[in-house]
């Protein structure tokens, strides 16, 4: 079996899972930040600040951030696959590929420990 | 599913007659290996799955931008202001209503990729109803998020 070597977990049925559960993941945390924000009699910063204050918030928070960047990953990965390959761009198509594919990785990394700072500290 | 139909139809339409004029020789050597997307029609269930895809990247590429809004109005007081400030402002409200619609038709376009996995709408009709359903209510989402922004 051919596995590729820059999909999340080398296996299409495993990024498939992980694509489902951090879609989820994500669903129930913008609903429960959603309904915190709606359902505030009063909204402003110090409700704001609490709804993220809370220990299990920042955990949810920060499950959000790890499903977010894996979801991302995948994603990217798949349109890049599909788009940036020799087919469409000849001989160049794979170096094009890695290429975009490391950018958006550092910049999923990256985002994941900002995203981690600001949801985490915020105690 | 709906994938695979749409690439047997389209080339159904365009290549298959044009190769049966051919030898089986050139057939096997001279195979479409590309499909020019814009030759070809588009139909609804393509147009959702693209659109799919290019809010997808929007929203990985505004990543960025959404992580310094949430670390500016969680700072401070004055932070979350300035926050709120900055959707005052025609082209940054703009840009915070395509987001928004991004996000929004993403999440509408996902859930029907999880009822198609737990076998809800796998069918060509199935298919073609749940993206109009998906465009409707995205529509409908866009609207009332443009009602609460302007």
């Amino acid at each position: 079996m051919v596995t590729n070597a820059t999909s999340l977990g080398r296996s299409g049925l495993f990024d498939w899972l992980v694509q489902r559960f951090s879609a989820l993941v994500l669903l129930a945390w913008i609903a429960w930040v959603g309904t915190g924000v709606i359902a505030a009699a009063e909204f402003g910063y110090p409700q704001w600040r609490a709804l993220f204050a809370a220990a299990p918030m920042q955990i949810f928070s920060l499950i959000a951030m790890l499903s977010l960047c894996a979801h991302a990953w995948v994603g990217v990965w798949t349109v890049t696959t599909d788009y940036l390959n020799e087919a469409h761009l000849g001989k160049a198509g794979t170096a094009v590929r890695l290429l975009t594919q490391t950018a958006c990785l550092l910049l999923t990394l990256s985002c994941l420990i900002w995203g981690a700072r600001i949801f985490w500290g915020n105690g | 599913m709906t994938g695979n139909r749409f690439v047997t139809q389209a080339l159904g339409e365009y290549t298959l007659a044009g190769l049966a004029n051919c030898s089986a020789e050139i057939v096997k050597t001279a195979r479409p290996v590309n499909l020019n997307l814009f030759s070809i029609k588009w139909p609804v269930t393509a147009l959702v799955s693209i659109a799919h895809r290019i809010s997808g990247v929007l929203l990985f590429l505004a990543m960025p931008l959404l992580l310094y809004l949430f670390e500016l109005s969680l700072s401070s007081e004055a932070g979350f202001r300035r926050a709120g400030a900055m959707l005052a402002s025609p082209m940054p409200r703009l840009v915070g209503w395509l987001l928004a619609v991004a996000l929004l038709y993403h999440l509408i376009a996902g859930c029907r990729h999880l009822l198609m996995d737990m076998g809800f709408g796998e069918t060509w009709r199935g298919g073609k109803a749940g993206a109009r359903t998906v465009i409707a209510i995205s529509v409908l989402g866009a609207i009332l998020a443009g009602i609460l922004l302007w």
